[in-house]
């Protein structure tokens, strides 16, 4: 609708109704045909084997409001509602596995409908049609878009929300005995959750005020470069914390590659398991583990 | 502001506070370097708990002033460096190696306590 503000005022006096009134016309004729129109869209969302999530009266119920919402948008150029109910219809379908192409595809759709609907009514008068049709695409295009974007946008959040929970799950640091730690690391490290591992060492040092970390690492399957430089920079940071680092469960690969790049591993002290690692631990917080008896 | 350097048996403690000017770094340098063959201390305690920010200078200074205790026959530990600290001092390589390093005050005395027993 920019694009016609822009324009010079045509000497056509039937052009002085758009856009607005011409948009009012469009908004009358969505209202007046709202039950064949929806009912169309409903079909052909079916046709296309849109929202299979879904139940058929689901659909229903949410095409309706979407309608609605549509034909209130195209009226009041206001979007901030529509994009209320985008956001919100997202959070609602998300977690029952609904795709972005769907929710693009069905906004797609109703967007087709509405102007085939439009061709049918004004095919006699093709000047009018294509006016009408020059106020009518770029607010559908608007609205297309807002509904796309607040489907990904809601998404986007939903896996941050993800990532969080599971980075968060992902890191504990543990105490075994008194001034020793264990951080056992499972899965893939990248430079940002590396971070995190050490941010959280470190303050599990500090609060727990241990001597000895334990890091296990026998569920890391590949370490590269990068990741073995943080490795190093944990244990040079929990050194000058005071605490002592012993690093468990080098994997044959690992060691290869570790070998391979060269990484400087004299600062590290390394024992082959887990459980080797925390008896040295005790032995160097003083302790003396011993079996009183034959378990019965 | 000059750090005050406290005698404690034979142990020498300093204290960093908040914001020191390289001035005063290289003054309690001087300071500790003096005092610890005056006083006849075995080691040094550096204190810097306060320190939320470590810059170079002052990372090179720790270092130093170790390394110029250990010529005059003493032993340093740094004490109280916050997680946040270390992991910004790690990123810019100032790993303070060589030098012994503990939680906090009460760490480094009784690491020293354990380093004077086997010693003796």
């Amino acid at each position: 609708m920019a694009k016609r503000e822009g324009t010079p005022a045509s000497p056509d006096p039937k052009r002085n109704e758009e856009p607005s009134e011409l948009l009012r016309e469009l908004v009358a004729h969505l209202r007046q045909n709202r039950t064949q129109l929806r009912e169309e869209w409903v079909v052909r969302i079916t046709e296309t084997r849109l929202l299979t999530a879904m139940t058929k009266e689901e659909i229903f119920a949410e095409a309706t409001s979407v309608y609605d919402s549509y034909v209130e948008a195209l009226e009041t150029e206001a979007f901030e509602a529509l994009q209320a109910y985008a956001r919100n219809l997202s959070e609602r379908i998300i977690p029952r596995g609904v795709e972005t192409h769907e929710v693009v595809g069905i906004v797609l759709l109703l967007r087709d409908v509405l102007a085939r609907s439009l061709f049918a009514k004004y095919q006699n008068d093709f000047k009018k049609l294509n006016r009408i049709l020059d106020a009518y695409e770029p607010a559908a295009n608007r609205i297309a878009n807002t509904v796309a974007v607040g489907f990904v946008q809601e998404r986007e959040r939903v896996i941050r929300q993800q990532q969080e929970a599971i980075r968060e799950l992902s890191t504990p640091v543990l105490q075994v005995r008194e001034r020793l730690l264990i951080l056992p690391i499972i899965g893939v490290i990248d430079p940002q959750r590396a971070r995190q591992l050490t941010e959280q060492l470190l303050r599990g040092i500090r609060t727990n005020r241990a001597k000895v970390v334990v890091i296990d690492i026998t569920g890391v399957a590949a370490m590269d470069l990068t990741v073995a430089n943080n490795l190093v920079q944990t244990v040079e940071a929990s050194r000058l914390l005071g605490a002592t680092v012993i690093v468990t469960g080098l994997s044959p690969e690992i060691a290869q590659t570790l070998v391979t790049i060269g990484v400087d591993l004299g600062k590290m002290n390394t024992v082959g398991d887990l459980q080797g690692g925390i008896e040295q631990a005790e032995r160097l917080l003083g302790y003396k583990v011993e079996k009183l008896a034959e378990p019965r | 502001m000059e750090v005050p350097i406290l005698k404690q048996g034979a142990v020498l403690i300093a204290t960093f506070q908040a914001a020191l000017s390289d001035a005063d770094l290289n003054q309690l340098r001087m300071g500790l370097v003096q005092q610890v063959v005056k006083f006849r201390s075995r080691a040094v305690i550096v204190d810097v708990t306060a320190m939320d920010v470590m810059d170079s200078f002052a990372s090179r200074t720790l270092r130093e002033i170790a390394h110029m205790i250990r010529l005059r026959g003493a032993e340093t530990v740094i004490v109280g460096i916050q997680p946040e600290v270390a992991f910004a001092m790690v990123q810019l390589g100032l790993t303070l190696e060589g030098v012994a390093t503990a939680l906090d005050l009460e760490e480094g005395l009784a690491y020293l306590n354990e380093k004077f027993k086997t010693t003796n």
